[in-house]
């Protein structure tokens, strides 16, 4: 726990962003997606972007999840800007610094659970023995230790998303990106895999959820709100270095497996 | 990133899809399949050419009627149209007299038929019965490996003896003696004399060992009549001078009919070119045969791009996901890339396989021989289309944008 927020007082902002535009189209046709937005999400922060659809939020996750680039403005990922990076070199970004969690959950299909958490490590060029030791570490910590062999199509959308947030840790990323990730959950699952995001902020590591939920930004220590492509609203609920808010009533209705010094290590 | 990842991706993809991925791969089977078989069939076709050409002895001509020869190569004309002139044994005796054929060194009158040939119960159809001179063996390069040749004294004394092929000999006599025996032919009594080495190789044309050679009076005697021969055999000095006596034959012919008046028309024959150009009639069959095959290769090699394009799209979302998790552009690329030349190459061995399997077989009369760089080819050319043909689908795959492809449903 130590080392997230010691490392966040000397590190650069895991996330900043300046003066971020997106224009999609040319001319009258075009649309403007983000109309200039400032955003400074140091490490260790638990952030809930919030928006109606056409918002630009999804737009925002893109470009803060190095999918897209913005057409105008400034992103810094841990002090990288990302705008001068190739395509070659942005892939590498999203390996090492980023990990995704989709609404869809996006597995991949006839691969068990062990092989899509191990995937990032694969692209990262770990080798075979590592990469079990820490996908199985990164599974333990979500509670799926007994369910390391099994399909997606074996496995409850709720263990599916588990297995999406364990394949978003494995890799130590600076920041863990998930949209809309209880999207697709019934209301448990959804409180699972907010808990696991809860416990996981609360070692240290930066968070940003895209949600349209009230209910799931009060899991945030800040939340975002984003209308046509600007922000109007950026509430701080508790401090980044703190605990997230809901962490104490999260560990009361589900005994963790894991403890938060394992957490640290992954 | 080791290659060895991609390489697992890649057949883990293949997996998933086996039926589909076993007929993309059936595809490319029959086109190398194809090819190898068919011009090992080609090459078969045209070795059985070759040791006929051998068997004939390459330096005989043959004179006939005019009528007989439609339509054959290599041959000239003599004499001019008309109504009767047959070939005699006395216009043999006269080419082979005449000094005006220095290229000419045996010539052999012939009358042949087929019969019915019977041996103590077993019959048998002996479809080529030579009535000719002693020297008619060493014409048509045949030997007699038992027994003795008929002689010129059983020719002047029309003795009814005969020498026989070895077919004639397996068909009647399976393992006894032969020499000495009396078969019936056309229940005309014939004493074996002797018996000719096999000559093989035949099986595409009729089968030059089904053969029995007879003194010529003594089958026209009881078998042909005395009318036209069926042919004159000449044999050129050597296989250089064939042309020349060709010639030669042909003036000699022209002068003889300028006298008696009696104009038919006589063809001389160069046998052994007129195979020739069967053999060059082969080698274009083969072209043709190696042509369509490729062309099957070719459609194999389209049914891998079809595939794989598809297997593009339906997995657009993969692909996303991967690129999501950081996988270079090369790391895509090389595993759909991968994906269809595995296709192409497990297609290729699998084609090797039954090309190779399909050639021992006799198919329609011909025995395939395989061409080694036929292999090589068609497992090259398979290879190179899993290449060729896969890079499109995976380069689309490679550059799908990551939003975009994550976004397909």
């Amino acid at each position: 726990m130590s080392t997230g927020n010691g490392a966040a007082a000397v590190r650069a902002s895991a996330v900043h962003i300046s003066g971020l535009k997106k224009i999609y189209g040319e001319g009258d046709a075009a649309v403007h997606a983000l109309r200039g937005v400032d955003l400074d999400v140091p490490h260790g922060d638990y952030v809930a972007i919030m928006g109606a659809s056409g918002s630009g939020k999804s737009t925002m996750m893109n470009i803060i999840g190095c999918l897209d680039v913005p057409s105008a403005g400034g992103y810094r990922l841990d002090g990288i800007d990302i705008g001068s990076l190739d395509e070659a070199q942005l892939s590498v970004v999203r390996n090492r610094k980023i990990g995704f969690v989709f609404q869809s959950f996006n597995l991949l299909p006839r691969t068990s659970a062990f092989e899509n958490v191990e995937l990032p490590l694969v692209y990262g060029g770990v080798r075979r023995l590592e990469r079990r030791r820490r996908a199985l570490a990164a599974l333990e910590l979500v509670g799926l230790s007994d369910r390391v062999d099994h399909l997606p199509n074996q496995l409850s959308g709720g263990q599916q998303q588990r297995v999406a947030v364990a394949r978003a840790l494995v890799n130590a990323p600076s920041l863990v990106l998930a949209d809309e990730p209880t999207g697709n959950l019934d209301t448990h699952s959804s409180y699972e895999v907010m808990g696991l995001f809860d416990r996981l902020n609360a070692v240290g590591r930066t968070i940003v959820v895209i949600t349209h939920e009230e209910d799931i930004a009060e899991h945030a220590k800040r939340f975002v709100r984003l209308v046509d492509g600007r922000i109007v609203e950026d509430h701080r609920l508790s401090p980044a270095d703190g605990l997230p808010p809901k962490l104490g009533a999260a560990e009361r209705d589900h005994t963790p497996r894991a403890t938060p010094r394992t957490v640290a290590g992954g | 990133m080791r290659i060895i990842e991609v390489f697992r991706f890649a057949l883990r993809g293949l997996r998933a899809n086996k039926l589909r991925s076993g007929l993309t791969t059936l595809g490319i089977l029959i086109g190398v399949g194809a090819v190898i078989l068919l011009i090992a069939v080609g090459q078969g076709s045209g070795e059985a050419v070759q040791a006929r050409i051998d068997s004939l002895g390459s330096n005989l001509l043959l004179i006939t009627h005019q009528s007989s020869a439609v339509g054959r190569a290599a041959s000239t004309r003599g004499g001019t149209q008309s109504s009767t002139a047959n070939l005699t044994p006395a216009i043999a005796q006269d080419l082979a007299g005449s000094d005006q054929d220095p290229d000419v060194s045996v010539v052999a009158p012939v009358a042949s038929t087929s019969v019915t040939a019977t041996f103590q119960g077993a019959s048998t159809t002996i479809s080529q019965v030579v009535g000719s001179y002693p020297a008619y063996l060493p014409i048509s390069n045949d030997v007699v490996s038992q027994g003795a040749s008929f002689t010129t004294d059983d020719v002047n004394h029309a003795n009814k003896v005969v020498v026989i092929g070895q077919t004639v000999v397996t068909d009647l006599f399976g393992s006894i003696n032969p020499i000495g025996q009396t078969i019936q032919m056309n229940n005309v009594p014939y004493t074996v004399v002797g018996v000719l080495a096999s000559k093989g190789g035949g099986s595409t044309f009729n089968d030059p060992d089904d053969v029995a050679v007879a003194p010529l009076s003594t089958v026209q005697d009881s078998l042909t009549g005395f009318g036209s021969l069926s042919e004159i055999a000449v044999q050129a000095t050597n296989a250089n001078a064939t042309n020349a006596a060709q010639a030669e034959v042909t003036n000699l012919l022209l002068a003889y009919l300028n006298e008696t008046t009696g104009t038919e028309q006589f063809t001389v024959t160069n046998e052994a070119s007129l195979l020739s150009t069967a053999q060059s009639t082969t080698q274009t069959f083969t072209v043709l045969l190696a042509a369509v095959a490729a062309i099957s290769l070719l459609v194999g090699g389209i049914g891998v791009t079809n595939i794989m394009l598809v297997t593009v799209t339906e997995r657009t979302r993969e692909i996303g996901i991967r690129k999501a998790l950081g996988a270079p552009k090369g790391a895509i690329l090389g595993q759909f890339l991968i994906e269809a030349v595995f296709l192409s190459v497990i297609g290729g061995a699998l084609g090797v396989v039954v090309g190779v399997a399909g050639s021992r077989f006799t198919i329609d009369g011909i025995k395939p021989v395989l061409v080694p760089s036929s292999i090589a080819l068609a497992f090259g050319v398979s290879a190179v289309i899993g290449l060729v043909f896969g890079s499109l689908p995976a380069n689309r795959a490679a550059k799908l944008h990551p939003i975009e492809a994550l976004r397909h449903e």
